[in-house]
């Protein structure tokens, strides 16, 4: 009995050094904080983007009504009053979109049910009543009550619609064919084929036949276009002033006040599916995010194409062949300090070697006839990755080298010492061996080259591209576009735009979705790291 | 100095030839003069006190010692009377030839099939009714068939320590070696597990010549026929003596052969 009591007396209460546990403790809490601040404000604001606010009539002292969504709540800093922001819309009709309101001003707050909230092609959001539905002589409504009667034109313009698009198809294939016959005859005439050549004649009648064909497409769709125009509503605002709105610019009407929860759902998700689907509108300020989500993922998805296997290749060569030396010393303290390089200096590089140098020479030899308009002289998605692939080659050598480090040097005697030679041995056991560490530098590589924009901005990222890198036509990856980037485009809404008010929510969810997709492609990483871990595990050494 | 000759065998032709071997790491030499005639079926016994590069001698033996790029090698191996380390030999081929175990079992993180078949499917075409066959008798020949026969495509890397070794042992047999060199194939295995290793050593010597290195020499005892003494002098491992196992060992106890050996006298 008094044995074990006297071993607990003689442990000492607190071993050396543990008494500092809590200084690494709380610093690790700090930074799990800070983090997790950041994701959390993040996603806060970009989710809530979504959601279908309540729509509030506010009558002031002066008599004056408006209708708006809260947008924010502060004390006003010189008078110390406490006032609110509300988001009135209506940006043709007011000139604004958001206005400062103190409480005092606010008379009576009131939750009117018919109050409509339309999301437009142009001006942004309108909110008003819907008073009138007219079907212009282009259509027949049947229903009687305006909401109703709304939602029929609406169904009806976007059958319309659907023929204006075909039009748009079928003028832009023709474009197509035109551009192509064009590029053609500057090619004959950059050889110095005489004007009255046949083959030139003939291009030049072709062309002309093409251009004549979309001039008749696009005056009947214009016509159609004109027709679906006839189709209008009047609205009217807080303070009773109409106007007219046409249907075909409605992108989405929605009566928050009187929809139900689910509803209200419907409403958030057909949203997130236009910003993950569609094309921006009003200068990237409204709209869906799909081209800056393609050309990001498309960017980094052909980064490590480039970059995986030269940065493989080159930790086997490091690893595997090179005699230590001072040599390899050096080379491989310049691979650790090239991740370092700030990104911007590879962007310069970029610029220099890859597009002025290699994409001029390029031109000069295929696409000369052209010039002076450049061809892959110029930024696109193909420097862009290549010069990327470039920043991230380093970790993804660090991380192939420290995966070849990690495999029991008795696996390749084992392996040669039966007879395998080197390379059967490096391709059977040592890069299924070292592929944990492989895809770990490609999950650094990736969440690097998806956030970085500096050397993008002199690489070919655009605000808006008209077509996307990869598409159905001819020949489907277009390595010479320029393209849109989730990065790039938080700078541009964030800071180029002119109204910092309306494009706040835009760059919440921008950082949102970026964060989304790194987070996305990282953890696919991981998990096939993992498994691949189980998978070459050297069991019971 | 020990002339190849007097541990040169009269029943069994000679397969491996050593002359004058001298293995140095830079300024440092580890073995000095050895010269070693192996005889062809037999179990060929190398013990020395740690650090008299018995591991080395052997890995001389298939040019293993190739791949650490610090050491220099002079003298020659002949097998078969040509030499091992002409420029015209296909190392490859030479370690197919001449297979090894080692110390530690290594494992490729495959099914248990696809581990017997490493070295075996690169150097001839097979189809998988022959691979099967293949994998079969070396499973067999290495007595691990009846307990992985079920199992052919689960990890190798789930077996124990002892039927890890025993795979590589079957791995190695799948090439048909002439020679199998095993360094300390028992040193990290259990009583039970040593017992089947010696007991398959003992089988599989009228088949192919096996080099065995060990440090114990009650293993040495009961499976070797002929044995080769490393000792330490000077720092430098030697050949201390050579000859059949019965004359070296018979009538002295363990302690008694290894102070001889760590005292570096030279063959009596």
């Amino acid at each position: 009995m008094s044995e074990p009591t006297h071993e607990n007396t003689e442990k000492p209460r607190s071993p050396a050094g543990e008494r500092w546990v809590w200084l690494s403790g709380s610093a690790l809490t700090l930074a799990l904080l800070i983090t997790l601040t950041l994701v959390a404000v993040v996603l806060g604001h970009g989710l809530s983007y979504f959601w279908p606010k309540t729509i509030e009539k506010i009558v002031l002292d002066d008599g004056s009504a408006r209708l708006g969504q809260v947008s924010n709540r502060d004390v006003d800093p010189i008078s110390g009053e406490p006032r609110v922001q509300y988001k009135i819309g209506n940006e043709d009709w007011y000139g604004h979109a958001f206005e400062w309101f103190d409480r005092s001003m606010i008379v009576e707050t009131s939750i009117p049910r018919d109050a409509v909230l339309l999301e437009r092609l142009s001006h942004g959001r309108f909110f008003g009543f819907l008073t009138e539905v007219r079907g212009g002589g282009t259509i027949d409504l049947g229903a009687v009550d305006p909401w109703d009667r709304l939602i029929e034109a609406q169904e009806r313009v976007g059958e319309l619609q659907k023929t204006v698009d075909d039009y748009e198809a079928e003028m832009h294939a023709l474009n197509r064919r035109a551009r192509k016959v064009g590029d053609q005859l500057a090619k004959l005439l950059y050889d110095r084929v005489p004007e009255d050549d046949p083959r030139v004649v003939r291009l030049r009648e072709k062309r002309a036949a093409l251009l004549g064909e979309i001039d008749a497409i696009l005056e009947k769709s214009s016509a159609e276009e004109a027709r679906i125009r006839q189709v209008a509503t009047t609205f009217r605002d807080a303070d009773g002033r109409e106007g007219e709105i046409v249907v075909a610019d409605i992108v989405r009407a929605v009566r928050p006040n009187a929809i139900t929860f689910t509803e209200k759902c419907s409403v958030y998700a057909s949203r997130f599916w236009e910003l993950l689907s569609e094309e921006p509108r009003e200068s990237n300020t409204a709209g869906g995010l799909f081209p800056a989500l393609f050309g990001t993922i498309f960017m980094v998805f052909l980064m490590s194409i480039f970059c995986v296997p030269l940065g493989v290749v080159a930790a086997i060569y490091l690893h595997e062949y090179a005699k230590d030396g001072p040599l390899v010393r050096m080379v491989r303290i310049a691979v650790n300090n090239l991740a370092g390089v700030p990104s911007i200096v590879y962007g310069i590089f970029g610029l220099g070697f890859f597009v002025y140098m290699i994409g001029g020479r390029i031109d000069d030899l295929f696409f000369a006839h052209r010039l002076p308009e450049p061809t892959f002289g110029t930024g696109g998605v193909l420097w862009a990755s290549l010069t990327l692939a470039l920043l991230t080659v380093p970790v993804v050598i660090v991380s192939t080298e420290e995966g070849l480090a990690a495999i029991p040097g008795g696996i390749r005697e084992g392996s040669l010492g039966i007879g395998a030679t080197k390379f059967q041995t490096l391709t059977r056991i040592l890069i299924p061996m070292a592929s944990p560490g492989i895809l770990t530098g490609f999950v650094l590589a990736m969440a690097r080259a998806a956030g970085e924009v500096a050397p993008l901005m002199l690489l070919g990222v655009v605000k808006l591209a008209p077509s996307l890198p990869l598409d159905g036509e001819f020949p489907f990856v277009h390595f010479d576009r320029k393209f849109m980037h989730l990065g790039f485009h938080i700078y541009d809404v964030g800071f180029q735009s002119p109204d910092i008010e309306a494009v706040r929510p835009m760059v919440y969810v921008t950082t949102m979705l970026l964060l989304f997709v790194v987070a996305t492609m990282s953890l696919t990483a991981i998990v096939v790291r993992n498994h691949m871990r189980r998978k070459y595990a050297t069991g019971s050494f | 100095m020990v002339d190849a000759t007097t541990c040169g065998t009269t029943d069994a032709r000679t397969i491996l030839h050593v002359r004058g071997l001298a293995v140095s790491a830079g300024p440092r030499a580890l073995l000095r003069d050895i010269d070693l005639a192996i005889p062809e079926r037999r179990v060929f016994g190398i013990i020395g006190p740690s650090g008299a590069g018995k591991s080395t001698l052997l890995r001389c033996l298939n040019r293993l010692v190739d791949l650490d790029e610090s050491l220099h090698v002079s003298g020659d191996v002949e097998l078969d009377g040509r030499s091992i380390f002409a420029p015209d030999v296909d190392v490859d081929t030479l370690r197919a030839r001449v297979g090894i175990l080692f110390q530690q079992p290594a494992i490729f993180p495959v099914s248990i099939e696809k581990n017997v078949l490493f070295g075996a499917r690169h150097l001839r075409r097979l189809d998988r009714r022959a691979a099967a066959d293949l994998a079969e008798r070396a499973l067999r020949d290495a007595a691990l068939w009846d307990e992985v026969k079920d199992r052919l495509d689960a990890p190798a890397v789930k077996l124990s320590v002892g039927q890890q070794q025993r795979l590589c042992l079957a791995r190695a047999l799948a090439l048909d070696p002439e020679v199998l060199l095993m360094d300390e194939p028992t040193s990290a295995l259990d009583v039970q597990s040593t017992d089947a290793i010696e007991r398959l050593i003992v089988r599989l010597a009228p088949r192919c010549t096996i080099v065995l290195v060990t440090h114990d020499i009650d293993q040495a005892r009961r499976v070797t026929d002929r044995l080769a003494c490393l000792g330490l002098r000077d720092g430098v491992g030697r050949l201390v003596q050579c000859g059949p196992c019965c004359e070296l060992l018979d009538g002295r106890t363990n302690a008694e052969v290894a102070e001889r050996l760590g005292g570096g006298s030279c063959c009596d």
